[in-house]
């Protein structure tokens, strides 16, 4: 079929990751930095299938349905955890977890 | 195909970049879900369809509407959304920025310029893979799956 340069994806998935990582460092609202991992997490299977389109193999896309699953469960966890801060401390602000013992 | 990936990919960075900076969730999920399914039509054109309808219909569907209800639940006011302004207004963004930018920078410098000749992997090629050398980790993954209900579950219940 056609050409797509592998510089273009990976700079696509790099950007990506950056976005994520600057949101997870920035936000302070604990559902915004689980909306930016799920961006990186989303750029890592990205560069996944990017590399197995490279070798003209299927075991990117397998590792991207690996990523899917750990993506699936990781938002179930820890959007309960958000639910027992809210009804512990009545904020989604990250800062009042900054002690071991709440 | 190549014009394609061009626009989705521009897509996808315009409506990441958009869900950091919003101060309403409600839109930033929607944002999260238009980057989503952008990937999605990126990896249709990379010749993986198999993966971007799970990516649409897991990602984009699923996990987004799971992040829909507990922002539901919590019912975040027109207070948050000031409190939300008053945090994205200060200058906590430069130096994470600066992180960022070095990180991308170091990633950037050393892309290999190679062509890909896109090819279609399918359904079929990815289940055969996925249920021969790879059926240990489908079974790893059915733990992690039912390890993330049962502690959702708890975690939640309380």
């Amino acid at each position: 079929m056609n050409e797509i340069p592998l510089e273009a994806g990976l700079l696509l998935a790099t950007i990506l990751f950056a976005i994520g990582l600057l949101g997870v460092m920035t936000r302070r609202n604990i559902v915004f930095v689980l909306m930016s991992l799920e961006i990186m997490l989303n750029s890592a299977g990205l560069a996944f299938v990017l590399a197995g389109a490279r070798w003209g193999s299927a075991d990117g896309q397998i590792m991207f349905l690996m990523i899917l699953t750990l993506a699936a469960s990781e938002v179930a966890v820890g959007l309960g955890l958000i639910i027992q801060m809210y009804k512990k401390f009545k904020t989604v602000d990250i800062d009042v977890l900054s002690a071991l013992k709440g | 195909m190549i014009s394609l990936f061009y626009v989705a990919a521009i897509v996808a960075v315009i409506a990441s970049m958009l869900v950091i900076i919003q101060v309403n969730v409600v839109h930033a999920l929607i944002y999260l879900v238009l980057s989503l399914l952008a990937i999605a039509v990126v990896f249709f054109s990379l010749g993986a369809p198999f993966v971007a309808v799970l990516e649409a219909i897991v990602y984009a569907g699923a996990i987004m509407v799971l992040f829909l209800f507990v922002v539901m639940m919590l019912n975040l006011g027109h207070a948050s959304r000031q409190q939300e302004r008053v945090w994205l207004a200060t200058s906590g963004w430069l130096l994470p920025s600066l992180l960022a930018g070095v990180l991308f920078w170091g990633v950037v410098s050393s892309l290999p310029s190679i062509d890909l000749s896109v090819s279609v992997i399918g359904a079929r090629e990815v289940s055969i893979r996925l249920f021969g050398p790879y059926v240990l980790a489908v079974e790893l993954a059915s733990f992690l799956l039912l390890a993330g209900l049962v502690s959702a579950y708890h975690i939640a219940k309380r």
